[in-house]
C-alpha cells in the first residue's frame, strides 16, 4: 500500500513534489506582483506604486555601483555594512550577557533571588518606549542604536537560557561534583557547553526583533543604514528602491537564520538527536 | 531545627565496640532521620560498611532507598544524624563518592571516551591535561576494550544502547577512583540479557579494584546475587508507637545479612540453588509484605557489623 502524496497525516510528498511545493508560494507571489505591476504600468506609465523589475534593478544598480558625489561611498554597500555592524554588535553583546546572566541565575540560588524578579520586570519595558531616552542619554550616533538592539534582545535571551538551564537534569550537577568538578567548573564546563546550542537557537529567534529595533532607530536618527534609506526614499515614493531594500533585508535575515541553524547542526551534533 | 526533637539514648545493640566499628568502616551512618515536611521517610538508620564491601540495598518502592543514597552522596542533608566517610562527616558531593544513576549519568554533549576522561580533565589545568592526555586515553581505551566497546568510543551517548551507556557510566565513575561507588538502580532499565552482562562486568571490576560499592536495586535476586552484604529497608514493621499517631512510618533497616566474604563475587550458578530461593522468599516476606509486620526486636540483623542505637524522633519540620 502506498502513502498518500499530499493530504493527511501520513502524506509523504517525496523529494520532487517537496521542492515544487516549496517553490509554489514564492512563484505565486512573484507572478502576482508581475501581473499587477504590468497592468498598472499599462494604464499609467508613470505610476510609482508597483515599479517594473527593470526599474528596480536599475535603481539598485545605481545605488550599488555609483559612488555618492558628496561622500564618495557606494550607498547600497555603506547602508548594508553600517546596519550589519549595529545589528551584530547589539545581538552579540546581548547573547553573551544573556548567556552568562541566565546560566548563573539558574545555577546560583542567591543570584536567582537577587536578579530574577528584576530581570522579568525590565523585560516587560517596551524597548521602543525608551528609545527617546537612549537618544537623549547617548546622543544620536551609534551607541544609542546598538544599545536599543541590546536592550530589546538581552532579557529574552536571559530568560530563555535561564529556563533551559533549569531544565537540565539536576543529576548532572551532582555527577560532575562527584567527578571532582569545582562549583565554577560545574557552571562553565558542564552546564555552559550544554546550553550553547540553545543560545544560538534563541539568538536566531531574537534576530527578528533585533531587525525591528535596528530599522526603527535608523529611521529616526541616522545618516546611513538600510532602515535610513528606506525611510528617506519614502518621501519620494521611490518604490523602486524601497522594494529591493526590503528584499535585501529579508535575504540577509534569511541567510543569518540559515547560517546559525547549519552551525548548530554541525557544531553540536548531539543536540538535535 | 524547627520543632524537631531527637533524644538519642546511646544504648548500642549488636556490636561490642562502636568506636572500633566507626574507625574501621569506610562508611558509618548513625541515628539518621530524614523527613520531608511532616513526612518521616528514614527512621533511625544505623549502618556501618567495611571497606571493600558490596552492599546491596533493597526495599519496597518509595521506602527511601534513593533518599538514603542521596544523603550518603551529600546531594541532600540529613534531618539529624551522622554520615561519616572514613571517620569524617561528609559534605557536598565530591570525588570521594562516585555515582551511577539509572539515567543522566553521562553528559550528552561528550563522546563516550570524553565522558570517561572528563573527571580527570575537570581537575587539571589545560597544560597538565596536555601532558597526561595520551596516557589517560590509553587507560580509558583499555576499559572500553574490556567492555567490548572499543568501536564506540567516539559515539555520543544518544548513539549508544541503554546497556552500552551504563557500561560507559560505570567506567566513567570508576575512572576517577572514588573511595565508594554509589549506584541507584543502575541496571533497572535494561533487558534481562544486557542486565546479566552488566552484573558480570561490574562484579569483575569490583573484584579487581577492591572498591566499596553501595548498590540500590529493587530486584531482590540481583541484590542477593551481587552483594556480599544485603540490607533491606522497609516501613512494614511494628513497634511500641501507635501507628495512627504517626503521619507515616519511616523506613528502618529490617534485614542486614552477611552473604559472602568481601572480595569474592558469587558465581551465577548460586541463583539456581534452593538456599538462594529460600533467602529471597524470607526477605520478600520480611521487607516487602505489608501484611507481615515484624516487631523491631525481631529484625534479622545478623551481619557482624550490624548495630542499632535506640533513639526517638518527635516529628517536626525539615529546616528549609
Ligand atoms: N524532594 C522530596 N520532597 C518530598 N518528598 C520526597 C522527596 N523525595 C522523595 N520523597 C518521598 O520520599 C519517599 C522515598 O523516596 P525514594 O525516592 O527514596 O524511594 P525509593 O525507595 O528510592 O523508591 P523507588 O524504589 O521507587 O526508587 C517517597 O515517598 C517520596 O515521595
Ligand atoms: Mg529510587
Amino acid at each position: 500500500m502506498k502513502y498518500p502524496r499530499l493530504f493527511g497525516l501520513h502524506a509523504r510528498p517525496g523529494p520532487y513534489l517537496h521542492w515544487v511545493l516549496v517553490a509554489l508560494p514564492f512563484a505565486f507571489m512573484i507572478c502576482a506582483y508581475l501581473i499587477s505591476s504590468h497592468k498598472m504600468l499599462a494604464e499609467n506609465p508613470n505610476a510609482k506604486l508597483l515599479p517594473s523589475v527593470a526599474k528596480m534593478a536599475e535603481a539598485t544598480a545605481r545605488l550599488a555601483t555609483e559612488p555618492d558625489p558628496r561622500t564618495g561611498q557606494y550607498p547600497f554597500w555603506q547602508d548594508t555594512v553600517s546596519s550589519l555592524q549595529r545589528l551584530g554588535m547589539g545581538i552579540v553583546s546581548a547573547a553573551i550577557v544573556g548567556l552568562l546572566l541566565g546560566i548563573n541565575m539558574a545555577m546560583f540560588p542567591g543570584l536567582n533571588s537577587l536578579a530574577r524578579a528584576f530581570v522579568t520586570f525590565l523585560s516587560i519595558i517596551p524597548p521602543l518606549a525608551v528609545l527617546p531616552v537612549l537618544f537623549i542619554v547617548f546622543g544620536v550616533d551609534e551607541t544609542a542604536k546598538v544599545i536599543l538592539i541590546f536592550v530589546g534582545s538581552v532579557f529574552v535571551i536571559t530568560r530563555d537560557i535561564f529556563l533551559a538551564t533549569l531544565a537540565l537534569p539536576k543529576e548532572q550537577v551532582t555527577k560532575a561534583l562527584s567527578l571532582g568538578a569545582s562549583q565554577l567548573g560545574v557552571v562553565y564546563r558542564v552546564i555552559l557547553p550544554q546550553v550553547m546550542p540553545r543560545l544560538f537557537n534563541t539568538t536566531r529567534l531574537t534576530l527578528g526583533a533585533a531587525w525591528l529595533f535596528l530599522i526603527a532607530a535608523e529611521a529616526i536618527a541616522s545618516t546611513e543604514g538600510l532602515g535610513y534609506r528606506i525611510y528617506l526614499m519614502r518621501r519620494y515614493m521611490a518604490m523602486d528602491v524601497i522594494l529591493p531594500y526590503v528584499c535585501w533585508i529579508t535575504l540577509i535575515g534569511y541567510t543569518l537564520d540559515l547560517g546559525l541553524r547549519l552551525w548548530v547542526g554541525w557544531r553540536y551534533p548531539w543536540y538535535t538527536k | 531545627m524547627g520543632g524537631m526533637e531527637v533524644s538519642v539514648v546511646h544504648e548500642v545493640k549488636g556490636v561490642n565496640d562502636l568506636e572500633k566499628l566507626k574507625t574501621g568502616s569506610i562508611l558509618h551512618i548513625q541515628d539518621v532521620y530524614k523527613a520531608y515536611g511532616d513526612n518521616l521517610i528514614l527512621d533511625d538508620i544505623d549502618l556501618s560498611i567495611a571497606p571493600g564491601e558490596f552492599c546491596a540495598v533493597v526495599g519496597p518502592s518509595g521506602c527511601g532507598k534513593s533518599t538514603l543514597l542521596r544523603l550518603i552522596l551529600g546531594q541532600e542533608r540529613t534531618t539529624t544524624g551522622q554520615v561519616l566517610l572514613n571517620g569524617s562527616p561528609i559534605g557536598s558531593p565530591d570525588k570521594d563518592r562516585g555515582i551511577v544513576y539509572q539515567k543522566y549519568s553521562l553528559f550528552p554533549n561528550l563522546r563516550a571516551l570524553d565522558n570517561i576522561l572528563f573527571g580527570h580533565r575537570l581537575r587539571m589545568w589545560p597544560w597538565q591535561w596536555g601532558a597526561r592526555k595520551k596516557e589517560l586515553t590509553e587507560k580509558a581505551m583499555v576499559f572500553l576494550r574490556r567492555a567490548g566497546m572499543e568501536n564506540h568510543s567516539h559515539k555520543y551517548p544518544h548513539q549508544l544502547s541503554g546497556g552500552q551507556q551504563q557500561r560507559v557510566a560505570v567506567i566513567q565513575a570508576l575512572f576517577s577512583r572514588p573511595k565508594i561507588l554509589l549506584m541507584d538502580e543502575p541496571f533497572s532499565a535494561l533487558d534481562p540479557g544486557a542486565r546479566e552482562d552488566m552484573q558480570m562486568f561490574l562484579l569483575e571490576l569490583w573484584e579487581e579494584s577492591r572498591l566499596t560499592i553501595f548498590f540500590v536495586t529493587h530486584d531482590l535476586e540481583e541484590a542477593a546475587y551481587m552483594g556480599t552484604r544485603l540490607v533491606a529497608l522497609s516501613q512494614y514493621y511494628s513497634d511500641e508507637r501507635d501507628p495512627a499517631e504517626l503521619k507515616k512510618i519511616g523506613a528502618k533497616v529490617v534485614v542486614d545479612l552477611h552473604l559472602r566474604e568481601i572480595g569474592q563475587a558469587a558465581s551465577p550458578q548460586v541463583k539456581t540453588t534452593a538456599q538462594f530461593g529460600q533467602l529471597i522468599q524470607d526477605i520478600r516476606r520480611d521487607a516487602f509484605d505489608p501484611g507481615y509486620r515484624q516487631h523491631v526486636k525481631d529484625f534479622s540483623l545478623n551481619h557482624p557489623h550490624s548495630f542499632y542505637t535506640l533513639s526517638s524522633y518527635e516529628g517536626g519540620e525539615e529546616p528549609t
